[in-house]
């Protein structure tokens, strides 16, 4: 017989079975389950349910958290939440059970005679400001560095950009998020003059067709990719997914479209000629808001230390971009991309038809790109050429890594060149900064320093002496990460690392500072369609572990900064929102008060009047526009939005002779970034223990290889063996090979390149040149 | 003490056969849909090994398409 739940083991089976039924009705609207099932689920024990986002990607899934006797428990998707109404992926539903992994951080650590004490957290602390200081004393500002992450909280964010530039004044602050999303803000400020996307998830509702520019969305994003999906049982929805590797979204989509690597910015401009050519070009939108430009060509890759590079962009006319074009036709794209005419003239045929609503996505294989600001200009290309651009279910969508890499890294500003409100380089912001913050205007350097890579360049060469990481591993993430492992193990370098796990990257620390995880403290995080949204502490966390901002704060203090540091520690969090907020002041980035985001599921600024704006540019949404037309791109002085004419370039590094694969790394459903977290997790670390390397069937033939035979992958930089994986998960295409980059044990960036792109200076690990051996 | 969920998805025209099959597992609770051809099957074993042992056995019948896991909890942390 079909038993029904009732007592047994109660309350953890009740919590499975709402996260199933959940998922279920994710992939079945309408199901229905009989009643006195459901009646039996809803009963879930003396728990106190607390709201907060999920802490992992950047879709930024509303989630409540179920506490008992100061321990969390549970995890179930928020249905308040428009983000996913309810829903969560595997990730976020067993989140909080890394907390009680065994090996936590909970006490202070020092090195001292090349092996860690333990030594009480203002010992800990007093040290590193010690160290700071005398660092700055030995070899100057430029010396000392912080680094940290898109999943850095807002207010954690913001004290770590106060201490360096307000504080101590140098610019040498940047964030992981340099690794995963720069480039779409390089694109959106050079077509737009204003980052983030101008749409938001709502457009799942609207639009007829969704393009994944090389975006494994049922991965990585498979909570908005369900409601894909959802749209599409509902409606005539095409989902294309455009790829260099077959992947879960491939086999979802409606039709699957695979390209060499690189050539995606030739398929682009294709896109574009076939537009113009066709007469599906919206010439009253593009005469009215856009403008032509072109920037220099052959930029370089950056694979050499203080390598420098600036755009110089020059006025064209649409001519000259037509003319431009004519190098990049359907017949000549095909030969360059392995894409038949025909597929460039369906997704051609897609984005011009005048009644097709089109949303594109995209997230690492647009910005991981050594030419990354480009494609994302060629993309915003496609939209403006046919006016399919900040409306409900037109427009495009660069989606985030990190949960919190736009409310963070991009919002805040914890990049070298950022400021909460603008950029260093310019001194408007740089006085708008500094009324703020009450420090003087000329502490605030007017010059960009490092970016991510180039600051553990700048570490290895001894530029940088001291450095302090947080809520980041850089030393799995980082490509090439050898030479920078090595870097960081120098004499006379001292690294700090904040953490709630011991990684790779702890164990080169001369100080590692125990962090609290997500729900032991308090914050905020900004996802990926500008929604910002506010947690509180739930529980407390353990030993000496403390919330990263406070660590900051009270170091900036032991450094002599108490008057910029003034907060209390129960309510620092939300006194430094209340202080963020001031630097956004205005219809264009104003953000939401504290209590509405205490009393919801977040909000997208601009929060104006009351209310969040779903779709920028738009004076039916936007209360910013003010040019009295049907758009306005008020990033731009003039109001006007850019196309840009940007060429087809090879990558840094291409198969040849000796090295004759591709190599693509990338992520998993079940592991976040590193795997500090989720491989703590045991049902997550169970369902996907190690890291693995995707061959072609053909290329495994070729070579003698069947799954799960242990294969060496070789570039110039290093190899790692992994076990094969052949037609499992995803399938790569001949002549490429695909490894995920979670697992530390098999690390893989220790083969990738430093190449990155010139101008948004975000490295590129999809393509690099790799060898195999059998081992 | 492993809790799981799962979504089970029969082949076509064997939802109820693959119901019978999964209500004679005894470590299974199931939660049928009324609507549609789906199955939730939470699972309740004392380790690891029996976790194992009874994901190979669900995987093992024949009416069964698809199994995919949901959500898993460890009760003894």
């Amino acid at each position: 017989m079909i038993k029904t739940i009732t007592n047994r083991r109660d309350f953890l089976k009740k919590m499975a079975a709402t996260a199933a039924m959940t998922a279920a009705a994710s992939l079945f609207p309408g199901i229905i389950f009989a009643e006195e099932q459901v009646e039996n689920i809803k009963a879930s024990g003396n728990l106190k349910w607390t709201k907060a986002p999920c802490r992992f990607c950047g879709v930024g899934c509303g989630i409540l958290v179920g506490t008992e006797n100061g321990k969390a428990v549970a995890v179930k998707g928020d249905p308040n939440s428009s983000v996913n109404k309810g829903l969560c992926c595997v990730k976020g539903y067993h989140q909080t059970i890394c907390m009680y992994a065994k090996d936590r951080l909970t006490k202070p650590l020092v090195k001292r005679n090349g092996r860690y004490v333990e030594v009480t957290m203002d010992e800990a602390l007093d040290l590193v400001a010690s160290k700071m200081k005398e660092t700055i004393k030995k070899y100057g500002k430029d010396s000392v560095a912080m680094y940290t992450s898109g999943q850095s909280t807002i207010p954690e964010g913001y004290v770590a950009s106060k201490l360096m530039k307000g504080a101590i004044g140098t610019n040498n602050l940047d964030c992981n998020a340099r690794l995963c999303m720069a480039s779409a803000v390089a694109g959106f400020l050079t077509t737009f003059g204003a980052d983030e996307p101008m749409g938001c998830y709502e457009d799942i509702e609207h639009a007829d067709v969704f393009v994944t520019w090389g975006n494994n969305m049922a991965e990585m994003h498979p909570v908005l990719f369900s409601r894909m999906l959802d749209q599409r049982l509902r409606r005539d929805v095409k989902i294309i997914d455009f790829a260099t590797r077959t992947t879960r979204s491939s086999m979802a989509a409606d039709k699957s479209i695979l390209f060499k690597p690189q050539t995606d910015l030739a398929v682009a401009n294709a896109i574009a000629y076939e537009i113009i050519h066709n007469g599906w070009m919206n010439k009253k939108f593009v005469s009215e808001h856009c403008n032509f430009k072109k920037g220099l060509t052959n930029p370089g890759y950056g694979t050499e230390d203080k390598f420098k590079f600036k755009d110089k962009p020059t006025s064209i006319d649409f001519e000259a971009y037509k003319e431009f074009l004519n190098d990049y036709t359907p017949e000549k794209v095909s030969k360059i991309s392995g894409v038949s005419i025909k597929d460039i003239k369906y997704l051609a045929y897609l984005y011009g038809h005048p009644n097709k609503k089109v949303v594109s996505y995209w997230c690492m294989g647009m910005n991981q790109h050594t030419r990354g600001t480009w494609i994302n200009n060629l993309v915003y290309n496609i939209h403006l050429l046919t006016g399919k651009i900040s409306q409900p279910g037109n427009g495009p969508f660069s989606l985030t890594g990190q949960p919190s890499a736009c409310g963070t890294a991009r919002e805040v500003g914890t990049f070298t060149h950022k400021l909460p409100h603008g950029v260093v380089m310019n001194k408007a912001h740089r006085e708008h900064a500094a009324k703020i913050w009450k420090v003087p205007v000329e502490r605030i350097p007017a010059k960009p320093t490092y970016h991510a890579t180039e600051m553990f360049r700048a570490l290895d060469r001894g530029d940088i002496r001291f450095i302090w990481t947080q809520v980041t591993n850089p030393m799995v993430s980082l490509p090439k990460v050898g030479r920078y492992t090595k870097g960081a193990e120098k004499a006379d370098r001292f690294v700090v690392v904040s953490d709630v796990f011991p990684t790779p990257t702890s164990d080169v620390a001369d100080v590692i500072l125990p962090a609290a995880w997500h729900i032991e403290k308090g914050g905020l995080y900004g996802n990926s369609e500008r929604r910002t949204q506010h947690w509180n502490k739930m529980v407390d966390p353990p030993g000496e572990a403390m919330a990263d901002a406070w660590q900051t704060i009270e170091v900036a203090r032991r450094m002599g900064f108490e008057e910029l540091f003034p907060y209390n520690k129960e309510t620092h969090e939300d006194e430094i929102y209340e202080e963020y907020r001031l630097h956004h002041k205005g219809k264009k980035h104003n953000m939401a008060p504290l209590e509405v985001l205490q009393s919801q599921a977040g909000a997208m600024w601009p929060f104006v009047d009351g209310k969040e704006t779903k779709w920028r540019y738009n004076p039916i949404y936007d209360p910013a526009c003010s040019n009295g037309k049907d758009f306005h791109f008020y990033g731009n002085k003039d109001g006007k939005a850019i196309i840009w004419q940007r060429p087809y370039e090879p990558a840094a590094e291409s198969p040849d002779d000796e090295y004759p694969f591709w190599l693509n790394t990338g992520r998993v459903i079940e592991h976040w970034h590193t795997g500090s977290m989720t491989r703590r997790i045991p049902v997550l670390h169970r369902a996907m223990p190690h890291s693995y390397v995707e061959l072609h069937p053909e290329d495994a033939k070729k070579y003698g290889i069947s799954n799960g035979q242990k294969v060496k992958v070789i570039s110039r930089r290093g190899s790692t063996i992994l076990p094969a994986s052949i037609n499992e998960r995803g399938l790569p295409t001949k002549g490429q090979v695909f490894v995920p980059f979670f697992d530390e044990n098999m690390l893989i960036n220790e083969v990738t390149l430093d190449a990155f792109c010139p101008i948004s200076k975000e490295p590129d690990y999809k393509k690099c040149a790799v060898k195999i051996e059998k081992v | 003490m492993p809790v799981k969920s799962y979504i089970a998805h029969p082949h076509d025209g064997k939802y109820q056969e693959l119901l019978t099959e999964l209500s004679m597992i005894s470590a299974c609770d199931i939660i049928a849909s009324e609507n549609e051809e789906i199955a939730i099957v939470i699972t309740d074993t004392i380790n690891a090994v029996e976790d194992e042992k009874i994901e190979l056995q669900i995987n093992s019948i024949k009416s069964l398409k698809m199994l995919s896991m949901v959500s898993g909890f460890e009760t003894g942390q």
